[in-house]
């Protein structure tokens, strides 16, 4: 228990003197996530609406496959990536192992499956709406999946949340392909593990809080812009 | 508290965009005892003022480090377990060893010591005491240069790897700090090396109970990864890090780091290497 | 006219091809069949829908109208026989317009409901917008452009859905039973403005239960029975010497099964 009221001390501590490792490891930590969040969106959401609209052999195979991916490993992921841009592997030559890119890499490639997933559900149900109304206006394949991405943004919004949510708790995956390194890949998350194996278990805790914290902000932050956009529109 | 929102968001912000400075690095794997023992923190910046050589450390156990130098993906590491050591070197992924300091292992266990290992004579001898009485050890158990000198330890005291198991040895699969939270979880005896065991921030009832058979004495070494099968390796960076690592001056700061008033490490390097 | 509705102009709401261009229509169906897993739905059907006019379909529940409907919009694939245009395949697809039963609202504004079909064909946003607000407020929406479409009221929805359907001047309209369920008010509205489409032009093809609305709006009537065209005639013949004894009993108001 004592741990406990510790580490909350200890994180508003570390957040109150604006502690620059702190505020170096978040920053870190929000940009790896953040672009991952980005990259993970930009192929899952149109391939979860690709999915709802498109018939074709494997259709269900692939949302199967899609669905278990969601729940990918990710130190198996991590390892995966490890060999692939490992010096001796076939993408050593990019340099890219125990870079902030690498991170970045592993957590767009955790994160995809989820998003397109819950894309694909969402999608699907507006689909099934506005089937009728699209094909009578003729509208193109193109112009169809624009039209629910963008009706279906709430949803994806959500979708793209939760992306946001499993990225910036990784541990695993991020730990293998970044090195933990100091000033360089270390983040929150690999931060806390880093601690939490020296019995700092205070310390930990309370970057532990600060993470907490952060995605809670980012979280909130998001949808307050969503709302500032519903008054003028929608 | 609004100023001091802003002033956190500028934090954030400018850590956010700030970009590294681009000096030459390297990355070196190292053990998790030398990250541990806070050495690092003193070396590395008298390397980057004396080099202006950037040098990233990633923190993994031996088997791990030396993987990752087989793999090429570091420029050289520092480790410790000689037999492994050669098998790499044998292999044609080291340039050579060389001998930069040793430190040693302590016996750690519950303050009262309920085994007694306190009045052993030898280190194989505390490991025969806690195996006869079956009382709980917990193993790093992860192919560590400390797991390999532990087994080498039980070897020696007269029991193969196939003989440690039963409910009271117990195998952790994780580094030092790891299996000594275990350890401390379990109020059960370990072995550690000693500054990762002085700086362990959650100690609760174990003591240090045994400590200086030569035999518990941990030789590091740094191997710079062979150019020749590992193309793309900074070598030339590795090697001037060697000649740092072996100077004068890094015998000076190595042999006077103190933890707690404790000295950690003793200086060994010779003029060339093995 | 004593609706909240203003005029429509010939100029707004007239066909493209009145302004030139030939139009999409006469549509022929050739022994035109619709199934579905090997059940046939309809047909074969055999008929025609001349460039003038307002044709009401009938017939009892599950007669087929609104697959009859489907089938000629193209929503519903022609297992065999022919559905043919004046217009080769790809011309005729932009120039058709349906309202569905149950009208599909878009999750976006009212005034970006109606510019939609706009903007699908490539007029600017900003264009498209206006001349959708200048619908809406002669369709009697003036007063909820901006709210989301979703939460107006069912003759509201459907005013949306026939301004979204006319604000491309389409040849051809077809209504499935539009005013099922809506007030007196919002069916005045909604037939006068088809009253005033067919008067510039438009073709409308629609069904409905509702006897005094069929006679109030048609000029021609298919009365669809078992899957077929039972019955096919100009609207005063019909509804003064139906032909079939399946006709007179549905006209005399009879449960015809």
């Amino acid at each position: 228990m004592d741990s406990i009221f510790q580490g909350l001390f200890q994180a508003f501590h570390l957040v109150l003197t604006l502690d620059p490792d702190l505020y170096r490891i978040m920053a870190l930590s929000l940009r790896v996530t953040l672009t991952a969040v980005v990259i993970a969106a930009a192929i899952g959401l149109p391939l979860g609406a690709w999915l709802a609209v498109n018939r074709f052999r494997y259709r269900r195979l692939t949302i199967a496959v899609l669905n278990a991916f969601m729940g990918l490993p990710p130190v198996v992921v991590g390892l995966f990536i490890y060999l692939l841009l490992s010096r001796s592997g076939p993408l050593g030559v990019l340099g890219l192992l125990f870079t902030p890119a690498a991170m970045i890499i592993a957590q767009a490639i955790l994160i995809t499956p989820l998003i397109a997933s819950i894309a694909h559900q969402a999608i699907r149900d507006l689909w099934s709406e506005y089937h009728d109304l699209l094909i009578s206006l003729n509208a193109t394949r193109a112009q169809r999946i624009k039209a629910l991405l963008w009706d279906g943004r709430r949803a994806l919004l959500t979708a793209t949340l939760a992306g946001f949510g499993r990225a910036i708790g990784e541990v695993g995956a991020i730990m293998i392909v970044g090195g933990n390194i100091e000033y360089s890949t270390r983040v929150m998350t690999t931060a806390i593990a880093l601690e939490t194996s020296k019995g700092n278990l205070a310390f930990a805790l309370g970057l532990g809080i600060v993470l907490i914290g952060l995605a809670v902000l980012v979280n909130l932050g998001i949808h307050w812009l969503g709302r500032t956009e519903r008054a003028s529109n929608w | 508290m609004r100023r001091l929102l802003k002033l956190m968001a500028i934090s954030l912000a400018a850590a956010l965009f700030a970009g590294t400075a681009p000096a030459e690095t390297m990355k070196m794997a190292v053990t998790t005892s030398f990250e541990n023992s806070g050495l690092g923190k003193v070396l590395l910046p008298e390397v980057k003022k004396d080099l202006g050589l950037d040098v990233k450390l990633l923190v993994v156990g031996t088997g791990a480090a030396l993987r990752l130098g087989a793999n090429g993906d570091v420029d050289a590491v520092l480790v410790h377990a000689k037999n492994a050591e050669l098998k790499f070197m044998k292999q044609g992924n080291g340039l050579h060893r060389r001998l930069i300091m040793y430190n040693d292992f302590v016996l750690i266990g519950p303050k009262e010591d309920p085994v007694g290992i306190k009045k052993a004579k030898t280190a194989a001898e505390a490991l025969k005491m806690i195996a006869a009485a079956k009382f709980p050890f917990v193993s790093r158990g992860d192919d560590s240069g400390t797991n390999k000198k532990e087994l080498a330890l039980w070897k020696e005291a007269g029991f193969d790897k196939a003989d440690l198991k039963g409910s009271w040895y117990r195998a952790a699969g994780a580094g030092m700090g790891a299996t000594l939270n275990v350890a401390a979880g379990m109020n059960a005896y370990t072995m550690s090396d000693r500054a990762t065991w002085l700086k362990f921030g959650n100690k609760r009832d174990l003591a240090l109970l045994f400590a200086g058979d030569p035999k518990l004495f941990n030789q590091y070494t740094l191997i710079p990864v062979n150019p020749k099968t590992h193309p793309g390796v900074r070598t030339d960076l590795a090697l001037k890090l060697e000649d740092w690592l072996t100077s004068p001056k890094a015998a000076k700061l190595i042999n006077g780091y103190r933890i707690k008033g404790e000295k950690l490490f003793t200086f060994n390097a010779k003029s060339a290497p093995e | 006219m004593s609706s909240i509705l203003e005029a429509l102009t010939a100029d707004e709401i007239a066909p493209v091809a009145e302004a030139g261009g030939g139009s999409i229509l006469p549509l022929r169906l050739e022994g035109a069949v619709a199934r579905i897993r090997g059940k046939t739905l309809i047909g074969p059907i055999d008929l025609t829908i001349g460039r003038r006019g307002l044709t009401i379909v009938m017939g009892p529940n599950g007669s087929g109208k609104t697959t009859l409907l489907r089938l000629m919009h193209g929503l519903q694939r022609v297992a065999s026989g022919r559905v043919i245009w004046a217009l080769p395949e790809g011309a005729v697809r932009a120039r058709q317009a349906y309202v569905f039963q149950t009208p599909i609202m878009m999750r976006r504004s009212v005034v970006d409901c109606i510019a939609y079909p706009l903007i699908l064909h490539g007029t600017a946003r900003a264009e498209a917008r206006a001349q959708a607000a200048g619908w809406a407020r002669r369709i009697g929406l003036g007063h909820v452009l901006n709210q989301p479409a979703p939460v107006l009221s069912g003759g509201e929805k459907q005013k949306l859905a026939l301004a979204r359907a006319l604000i491309r001047r389409p040849d051809i309209l077809f209504l499935d039973e539009p005013c099922a369920n809506l007030d007196g008010s919002a069916m005045r509205d909604i037939e006068s403005i088809l009253i005033q489409a067919r008067q510039a032009g438009t073709r409308i093809v629609m069904a409905t239960h509702d006897m005094g609305q069929a006679r109030r709006l048609a000029t021609d009537v298919l009365f669809m029975y078992g899957g077929k065209v039972h019955e096919s005639a100009p609207a005063a013949a019909f509804f003064n010497q139906p032909q079939t004894t399946k006709a007179q009993a549905f006209i005399k108001g009879d449960i015809v099964e």
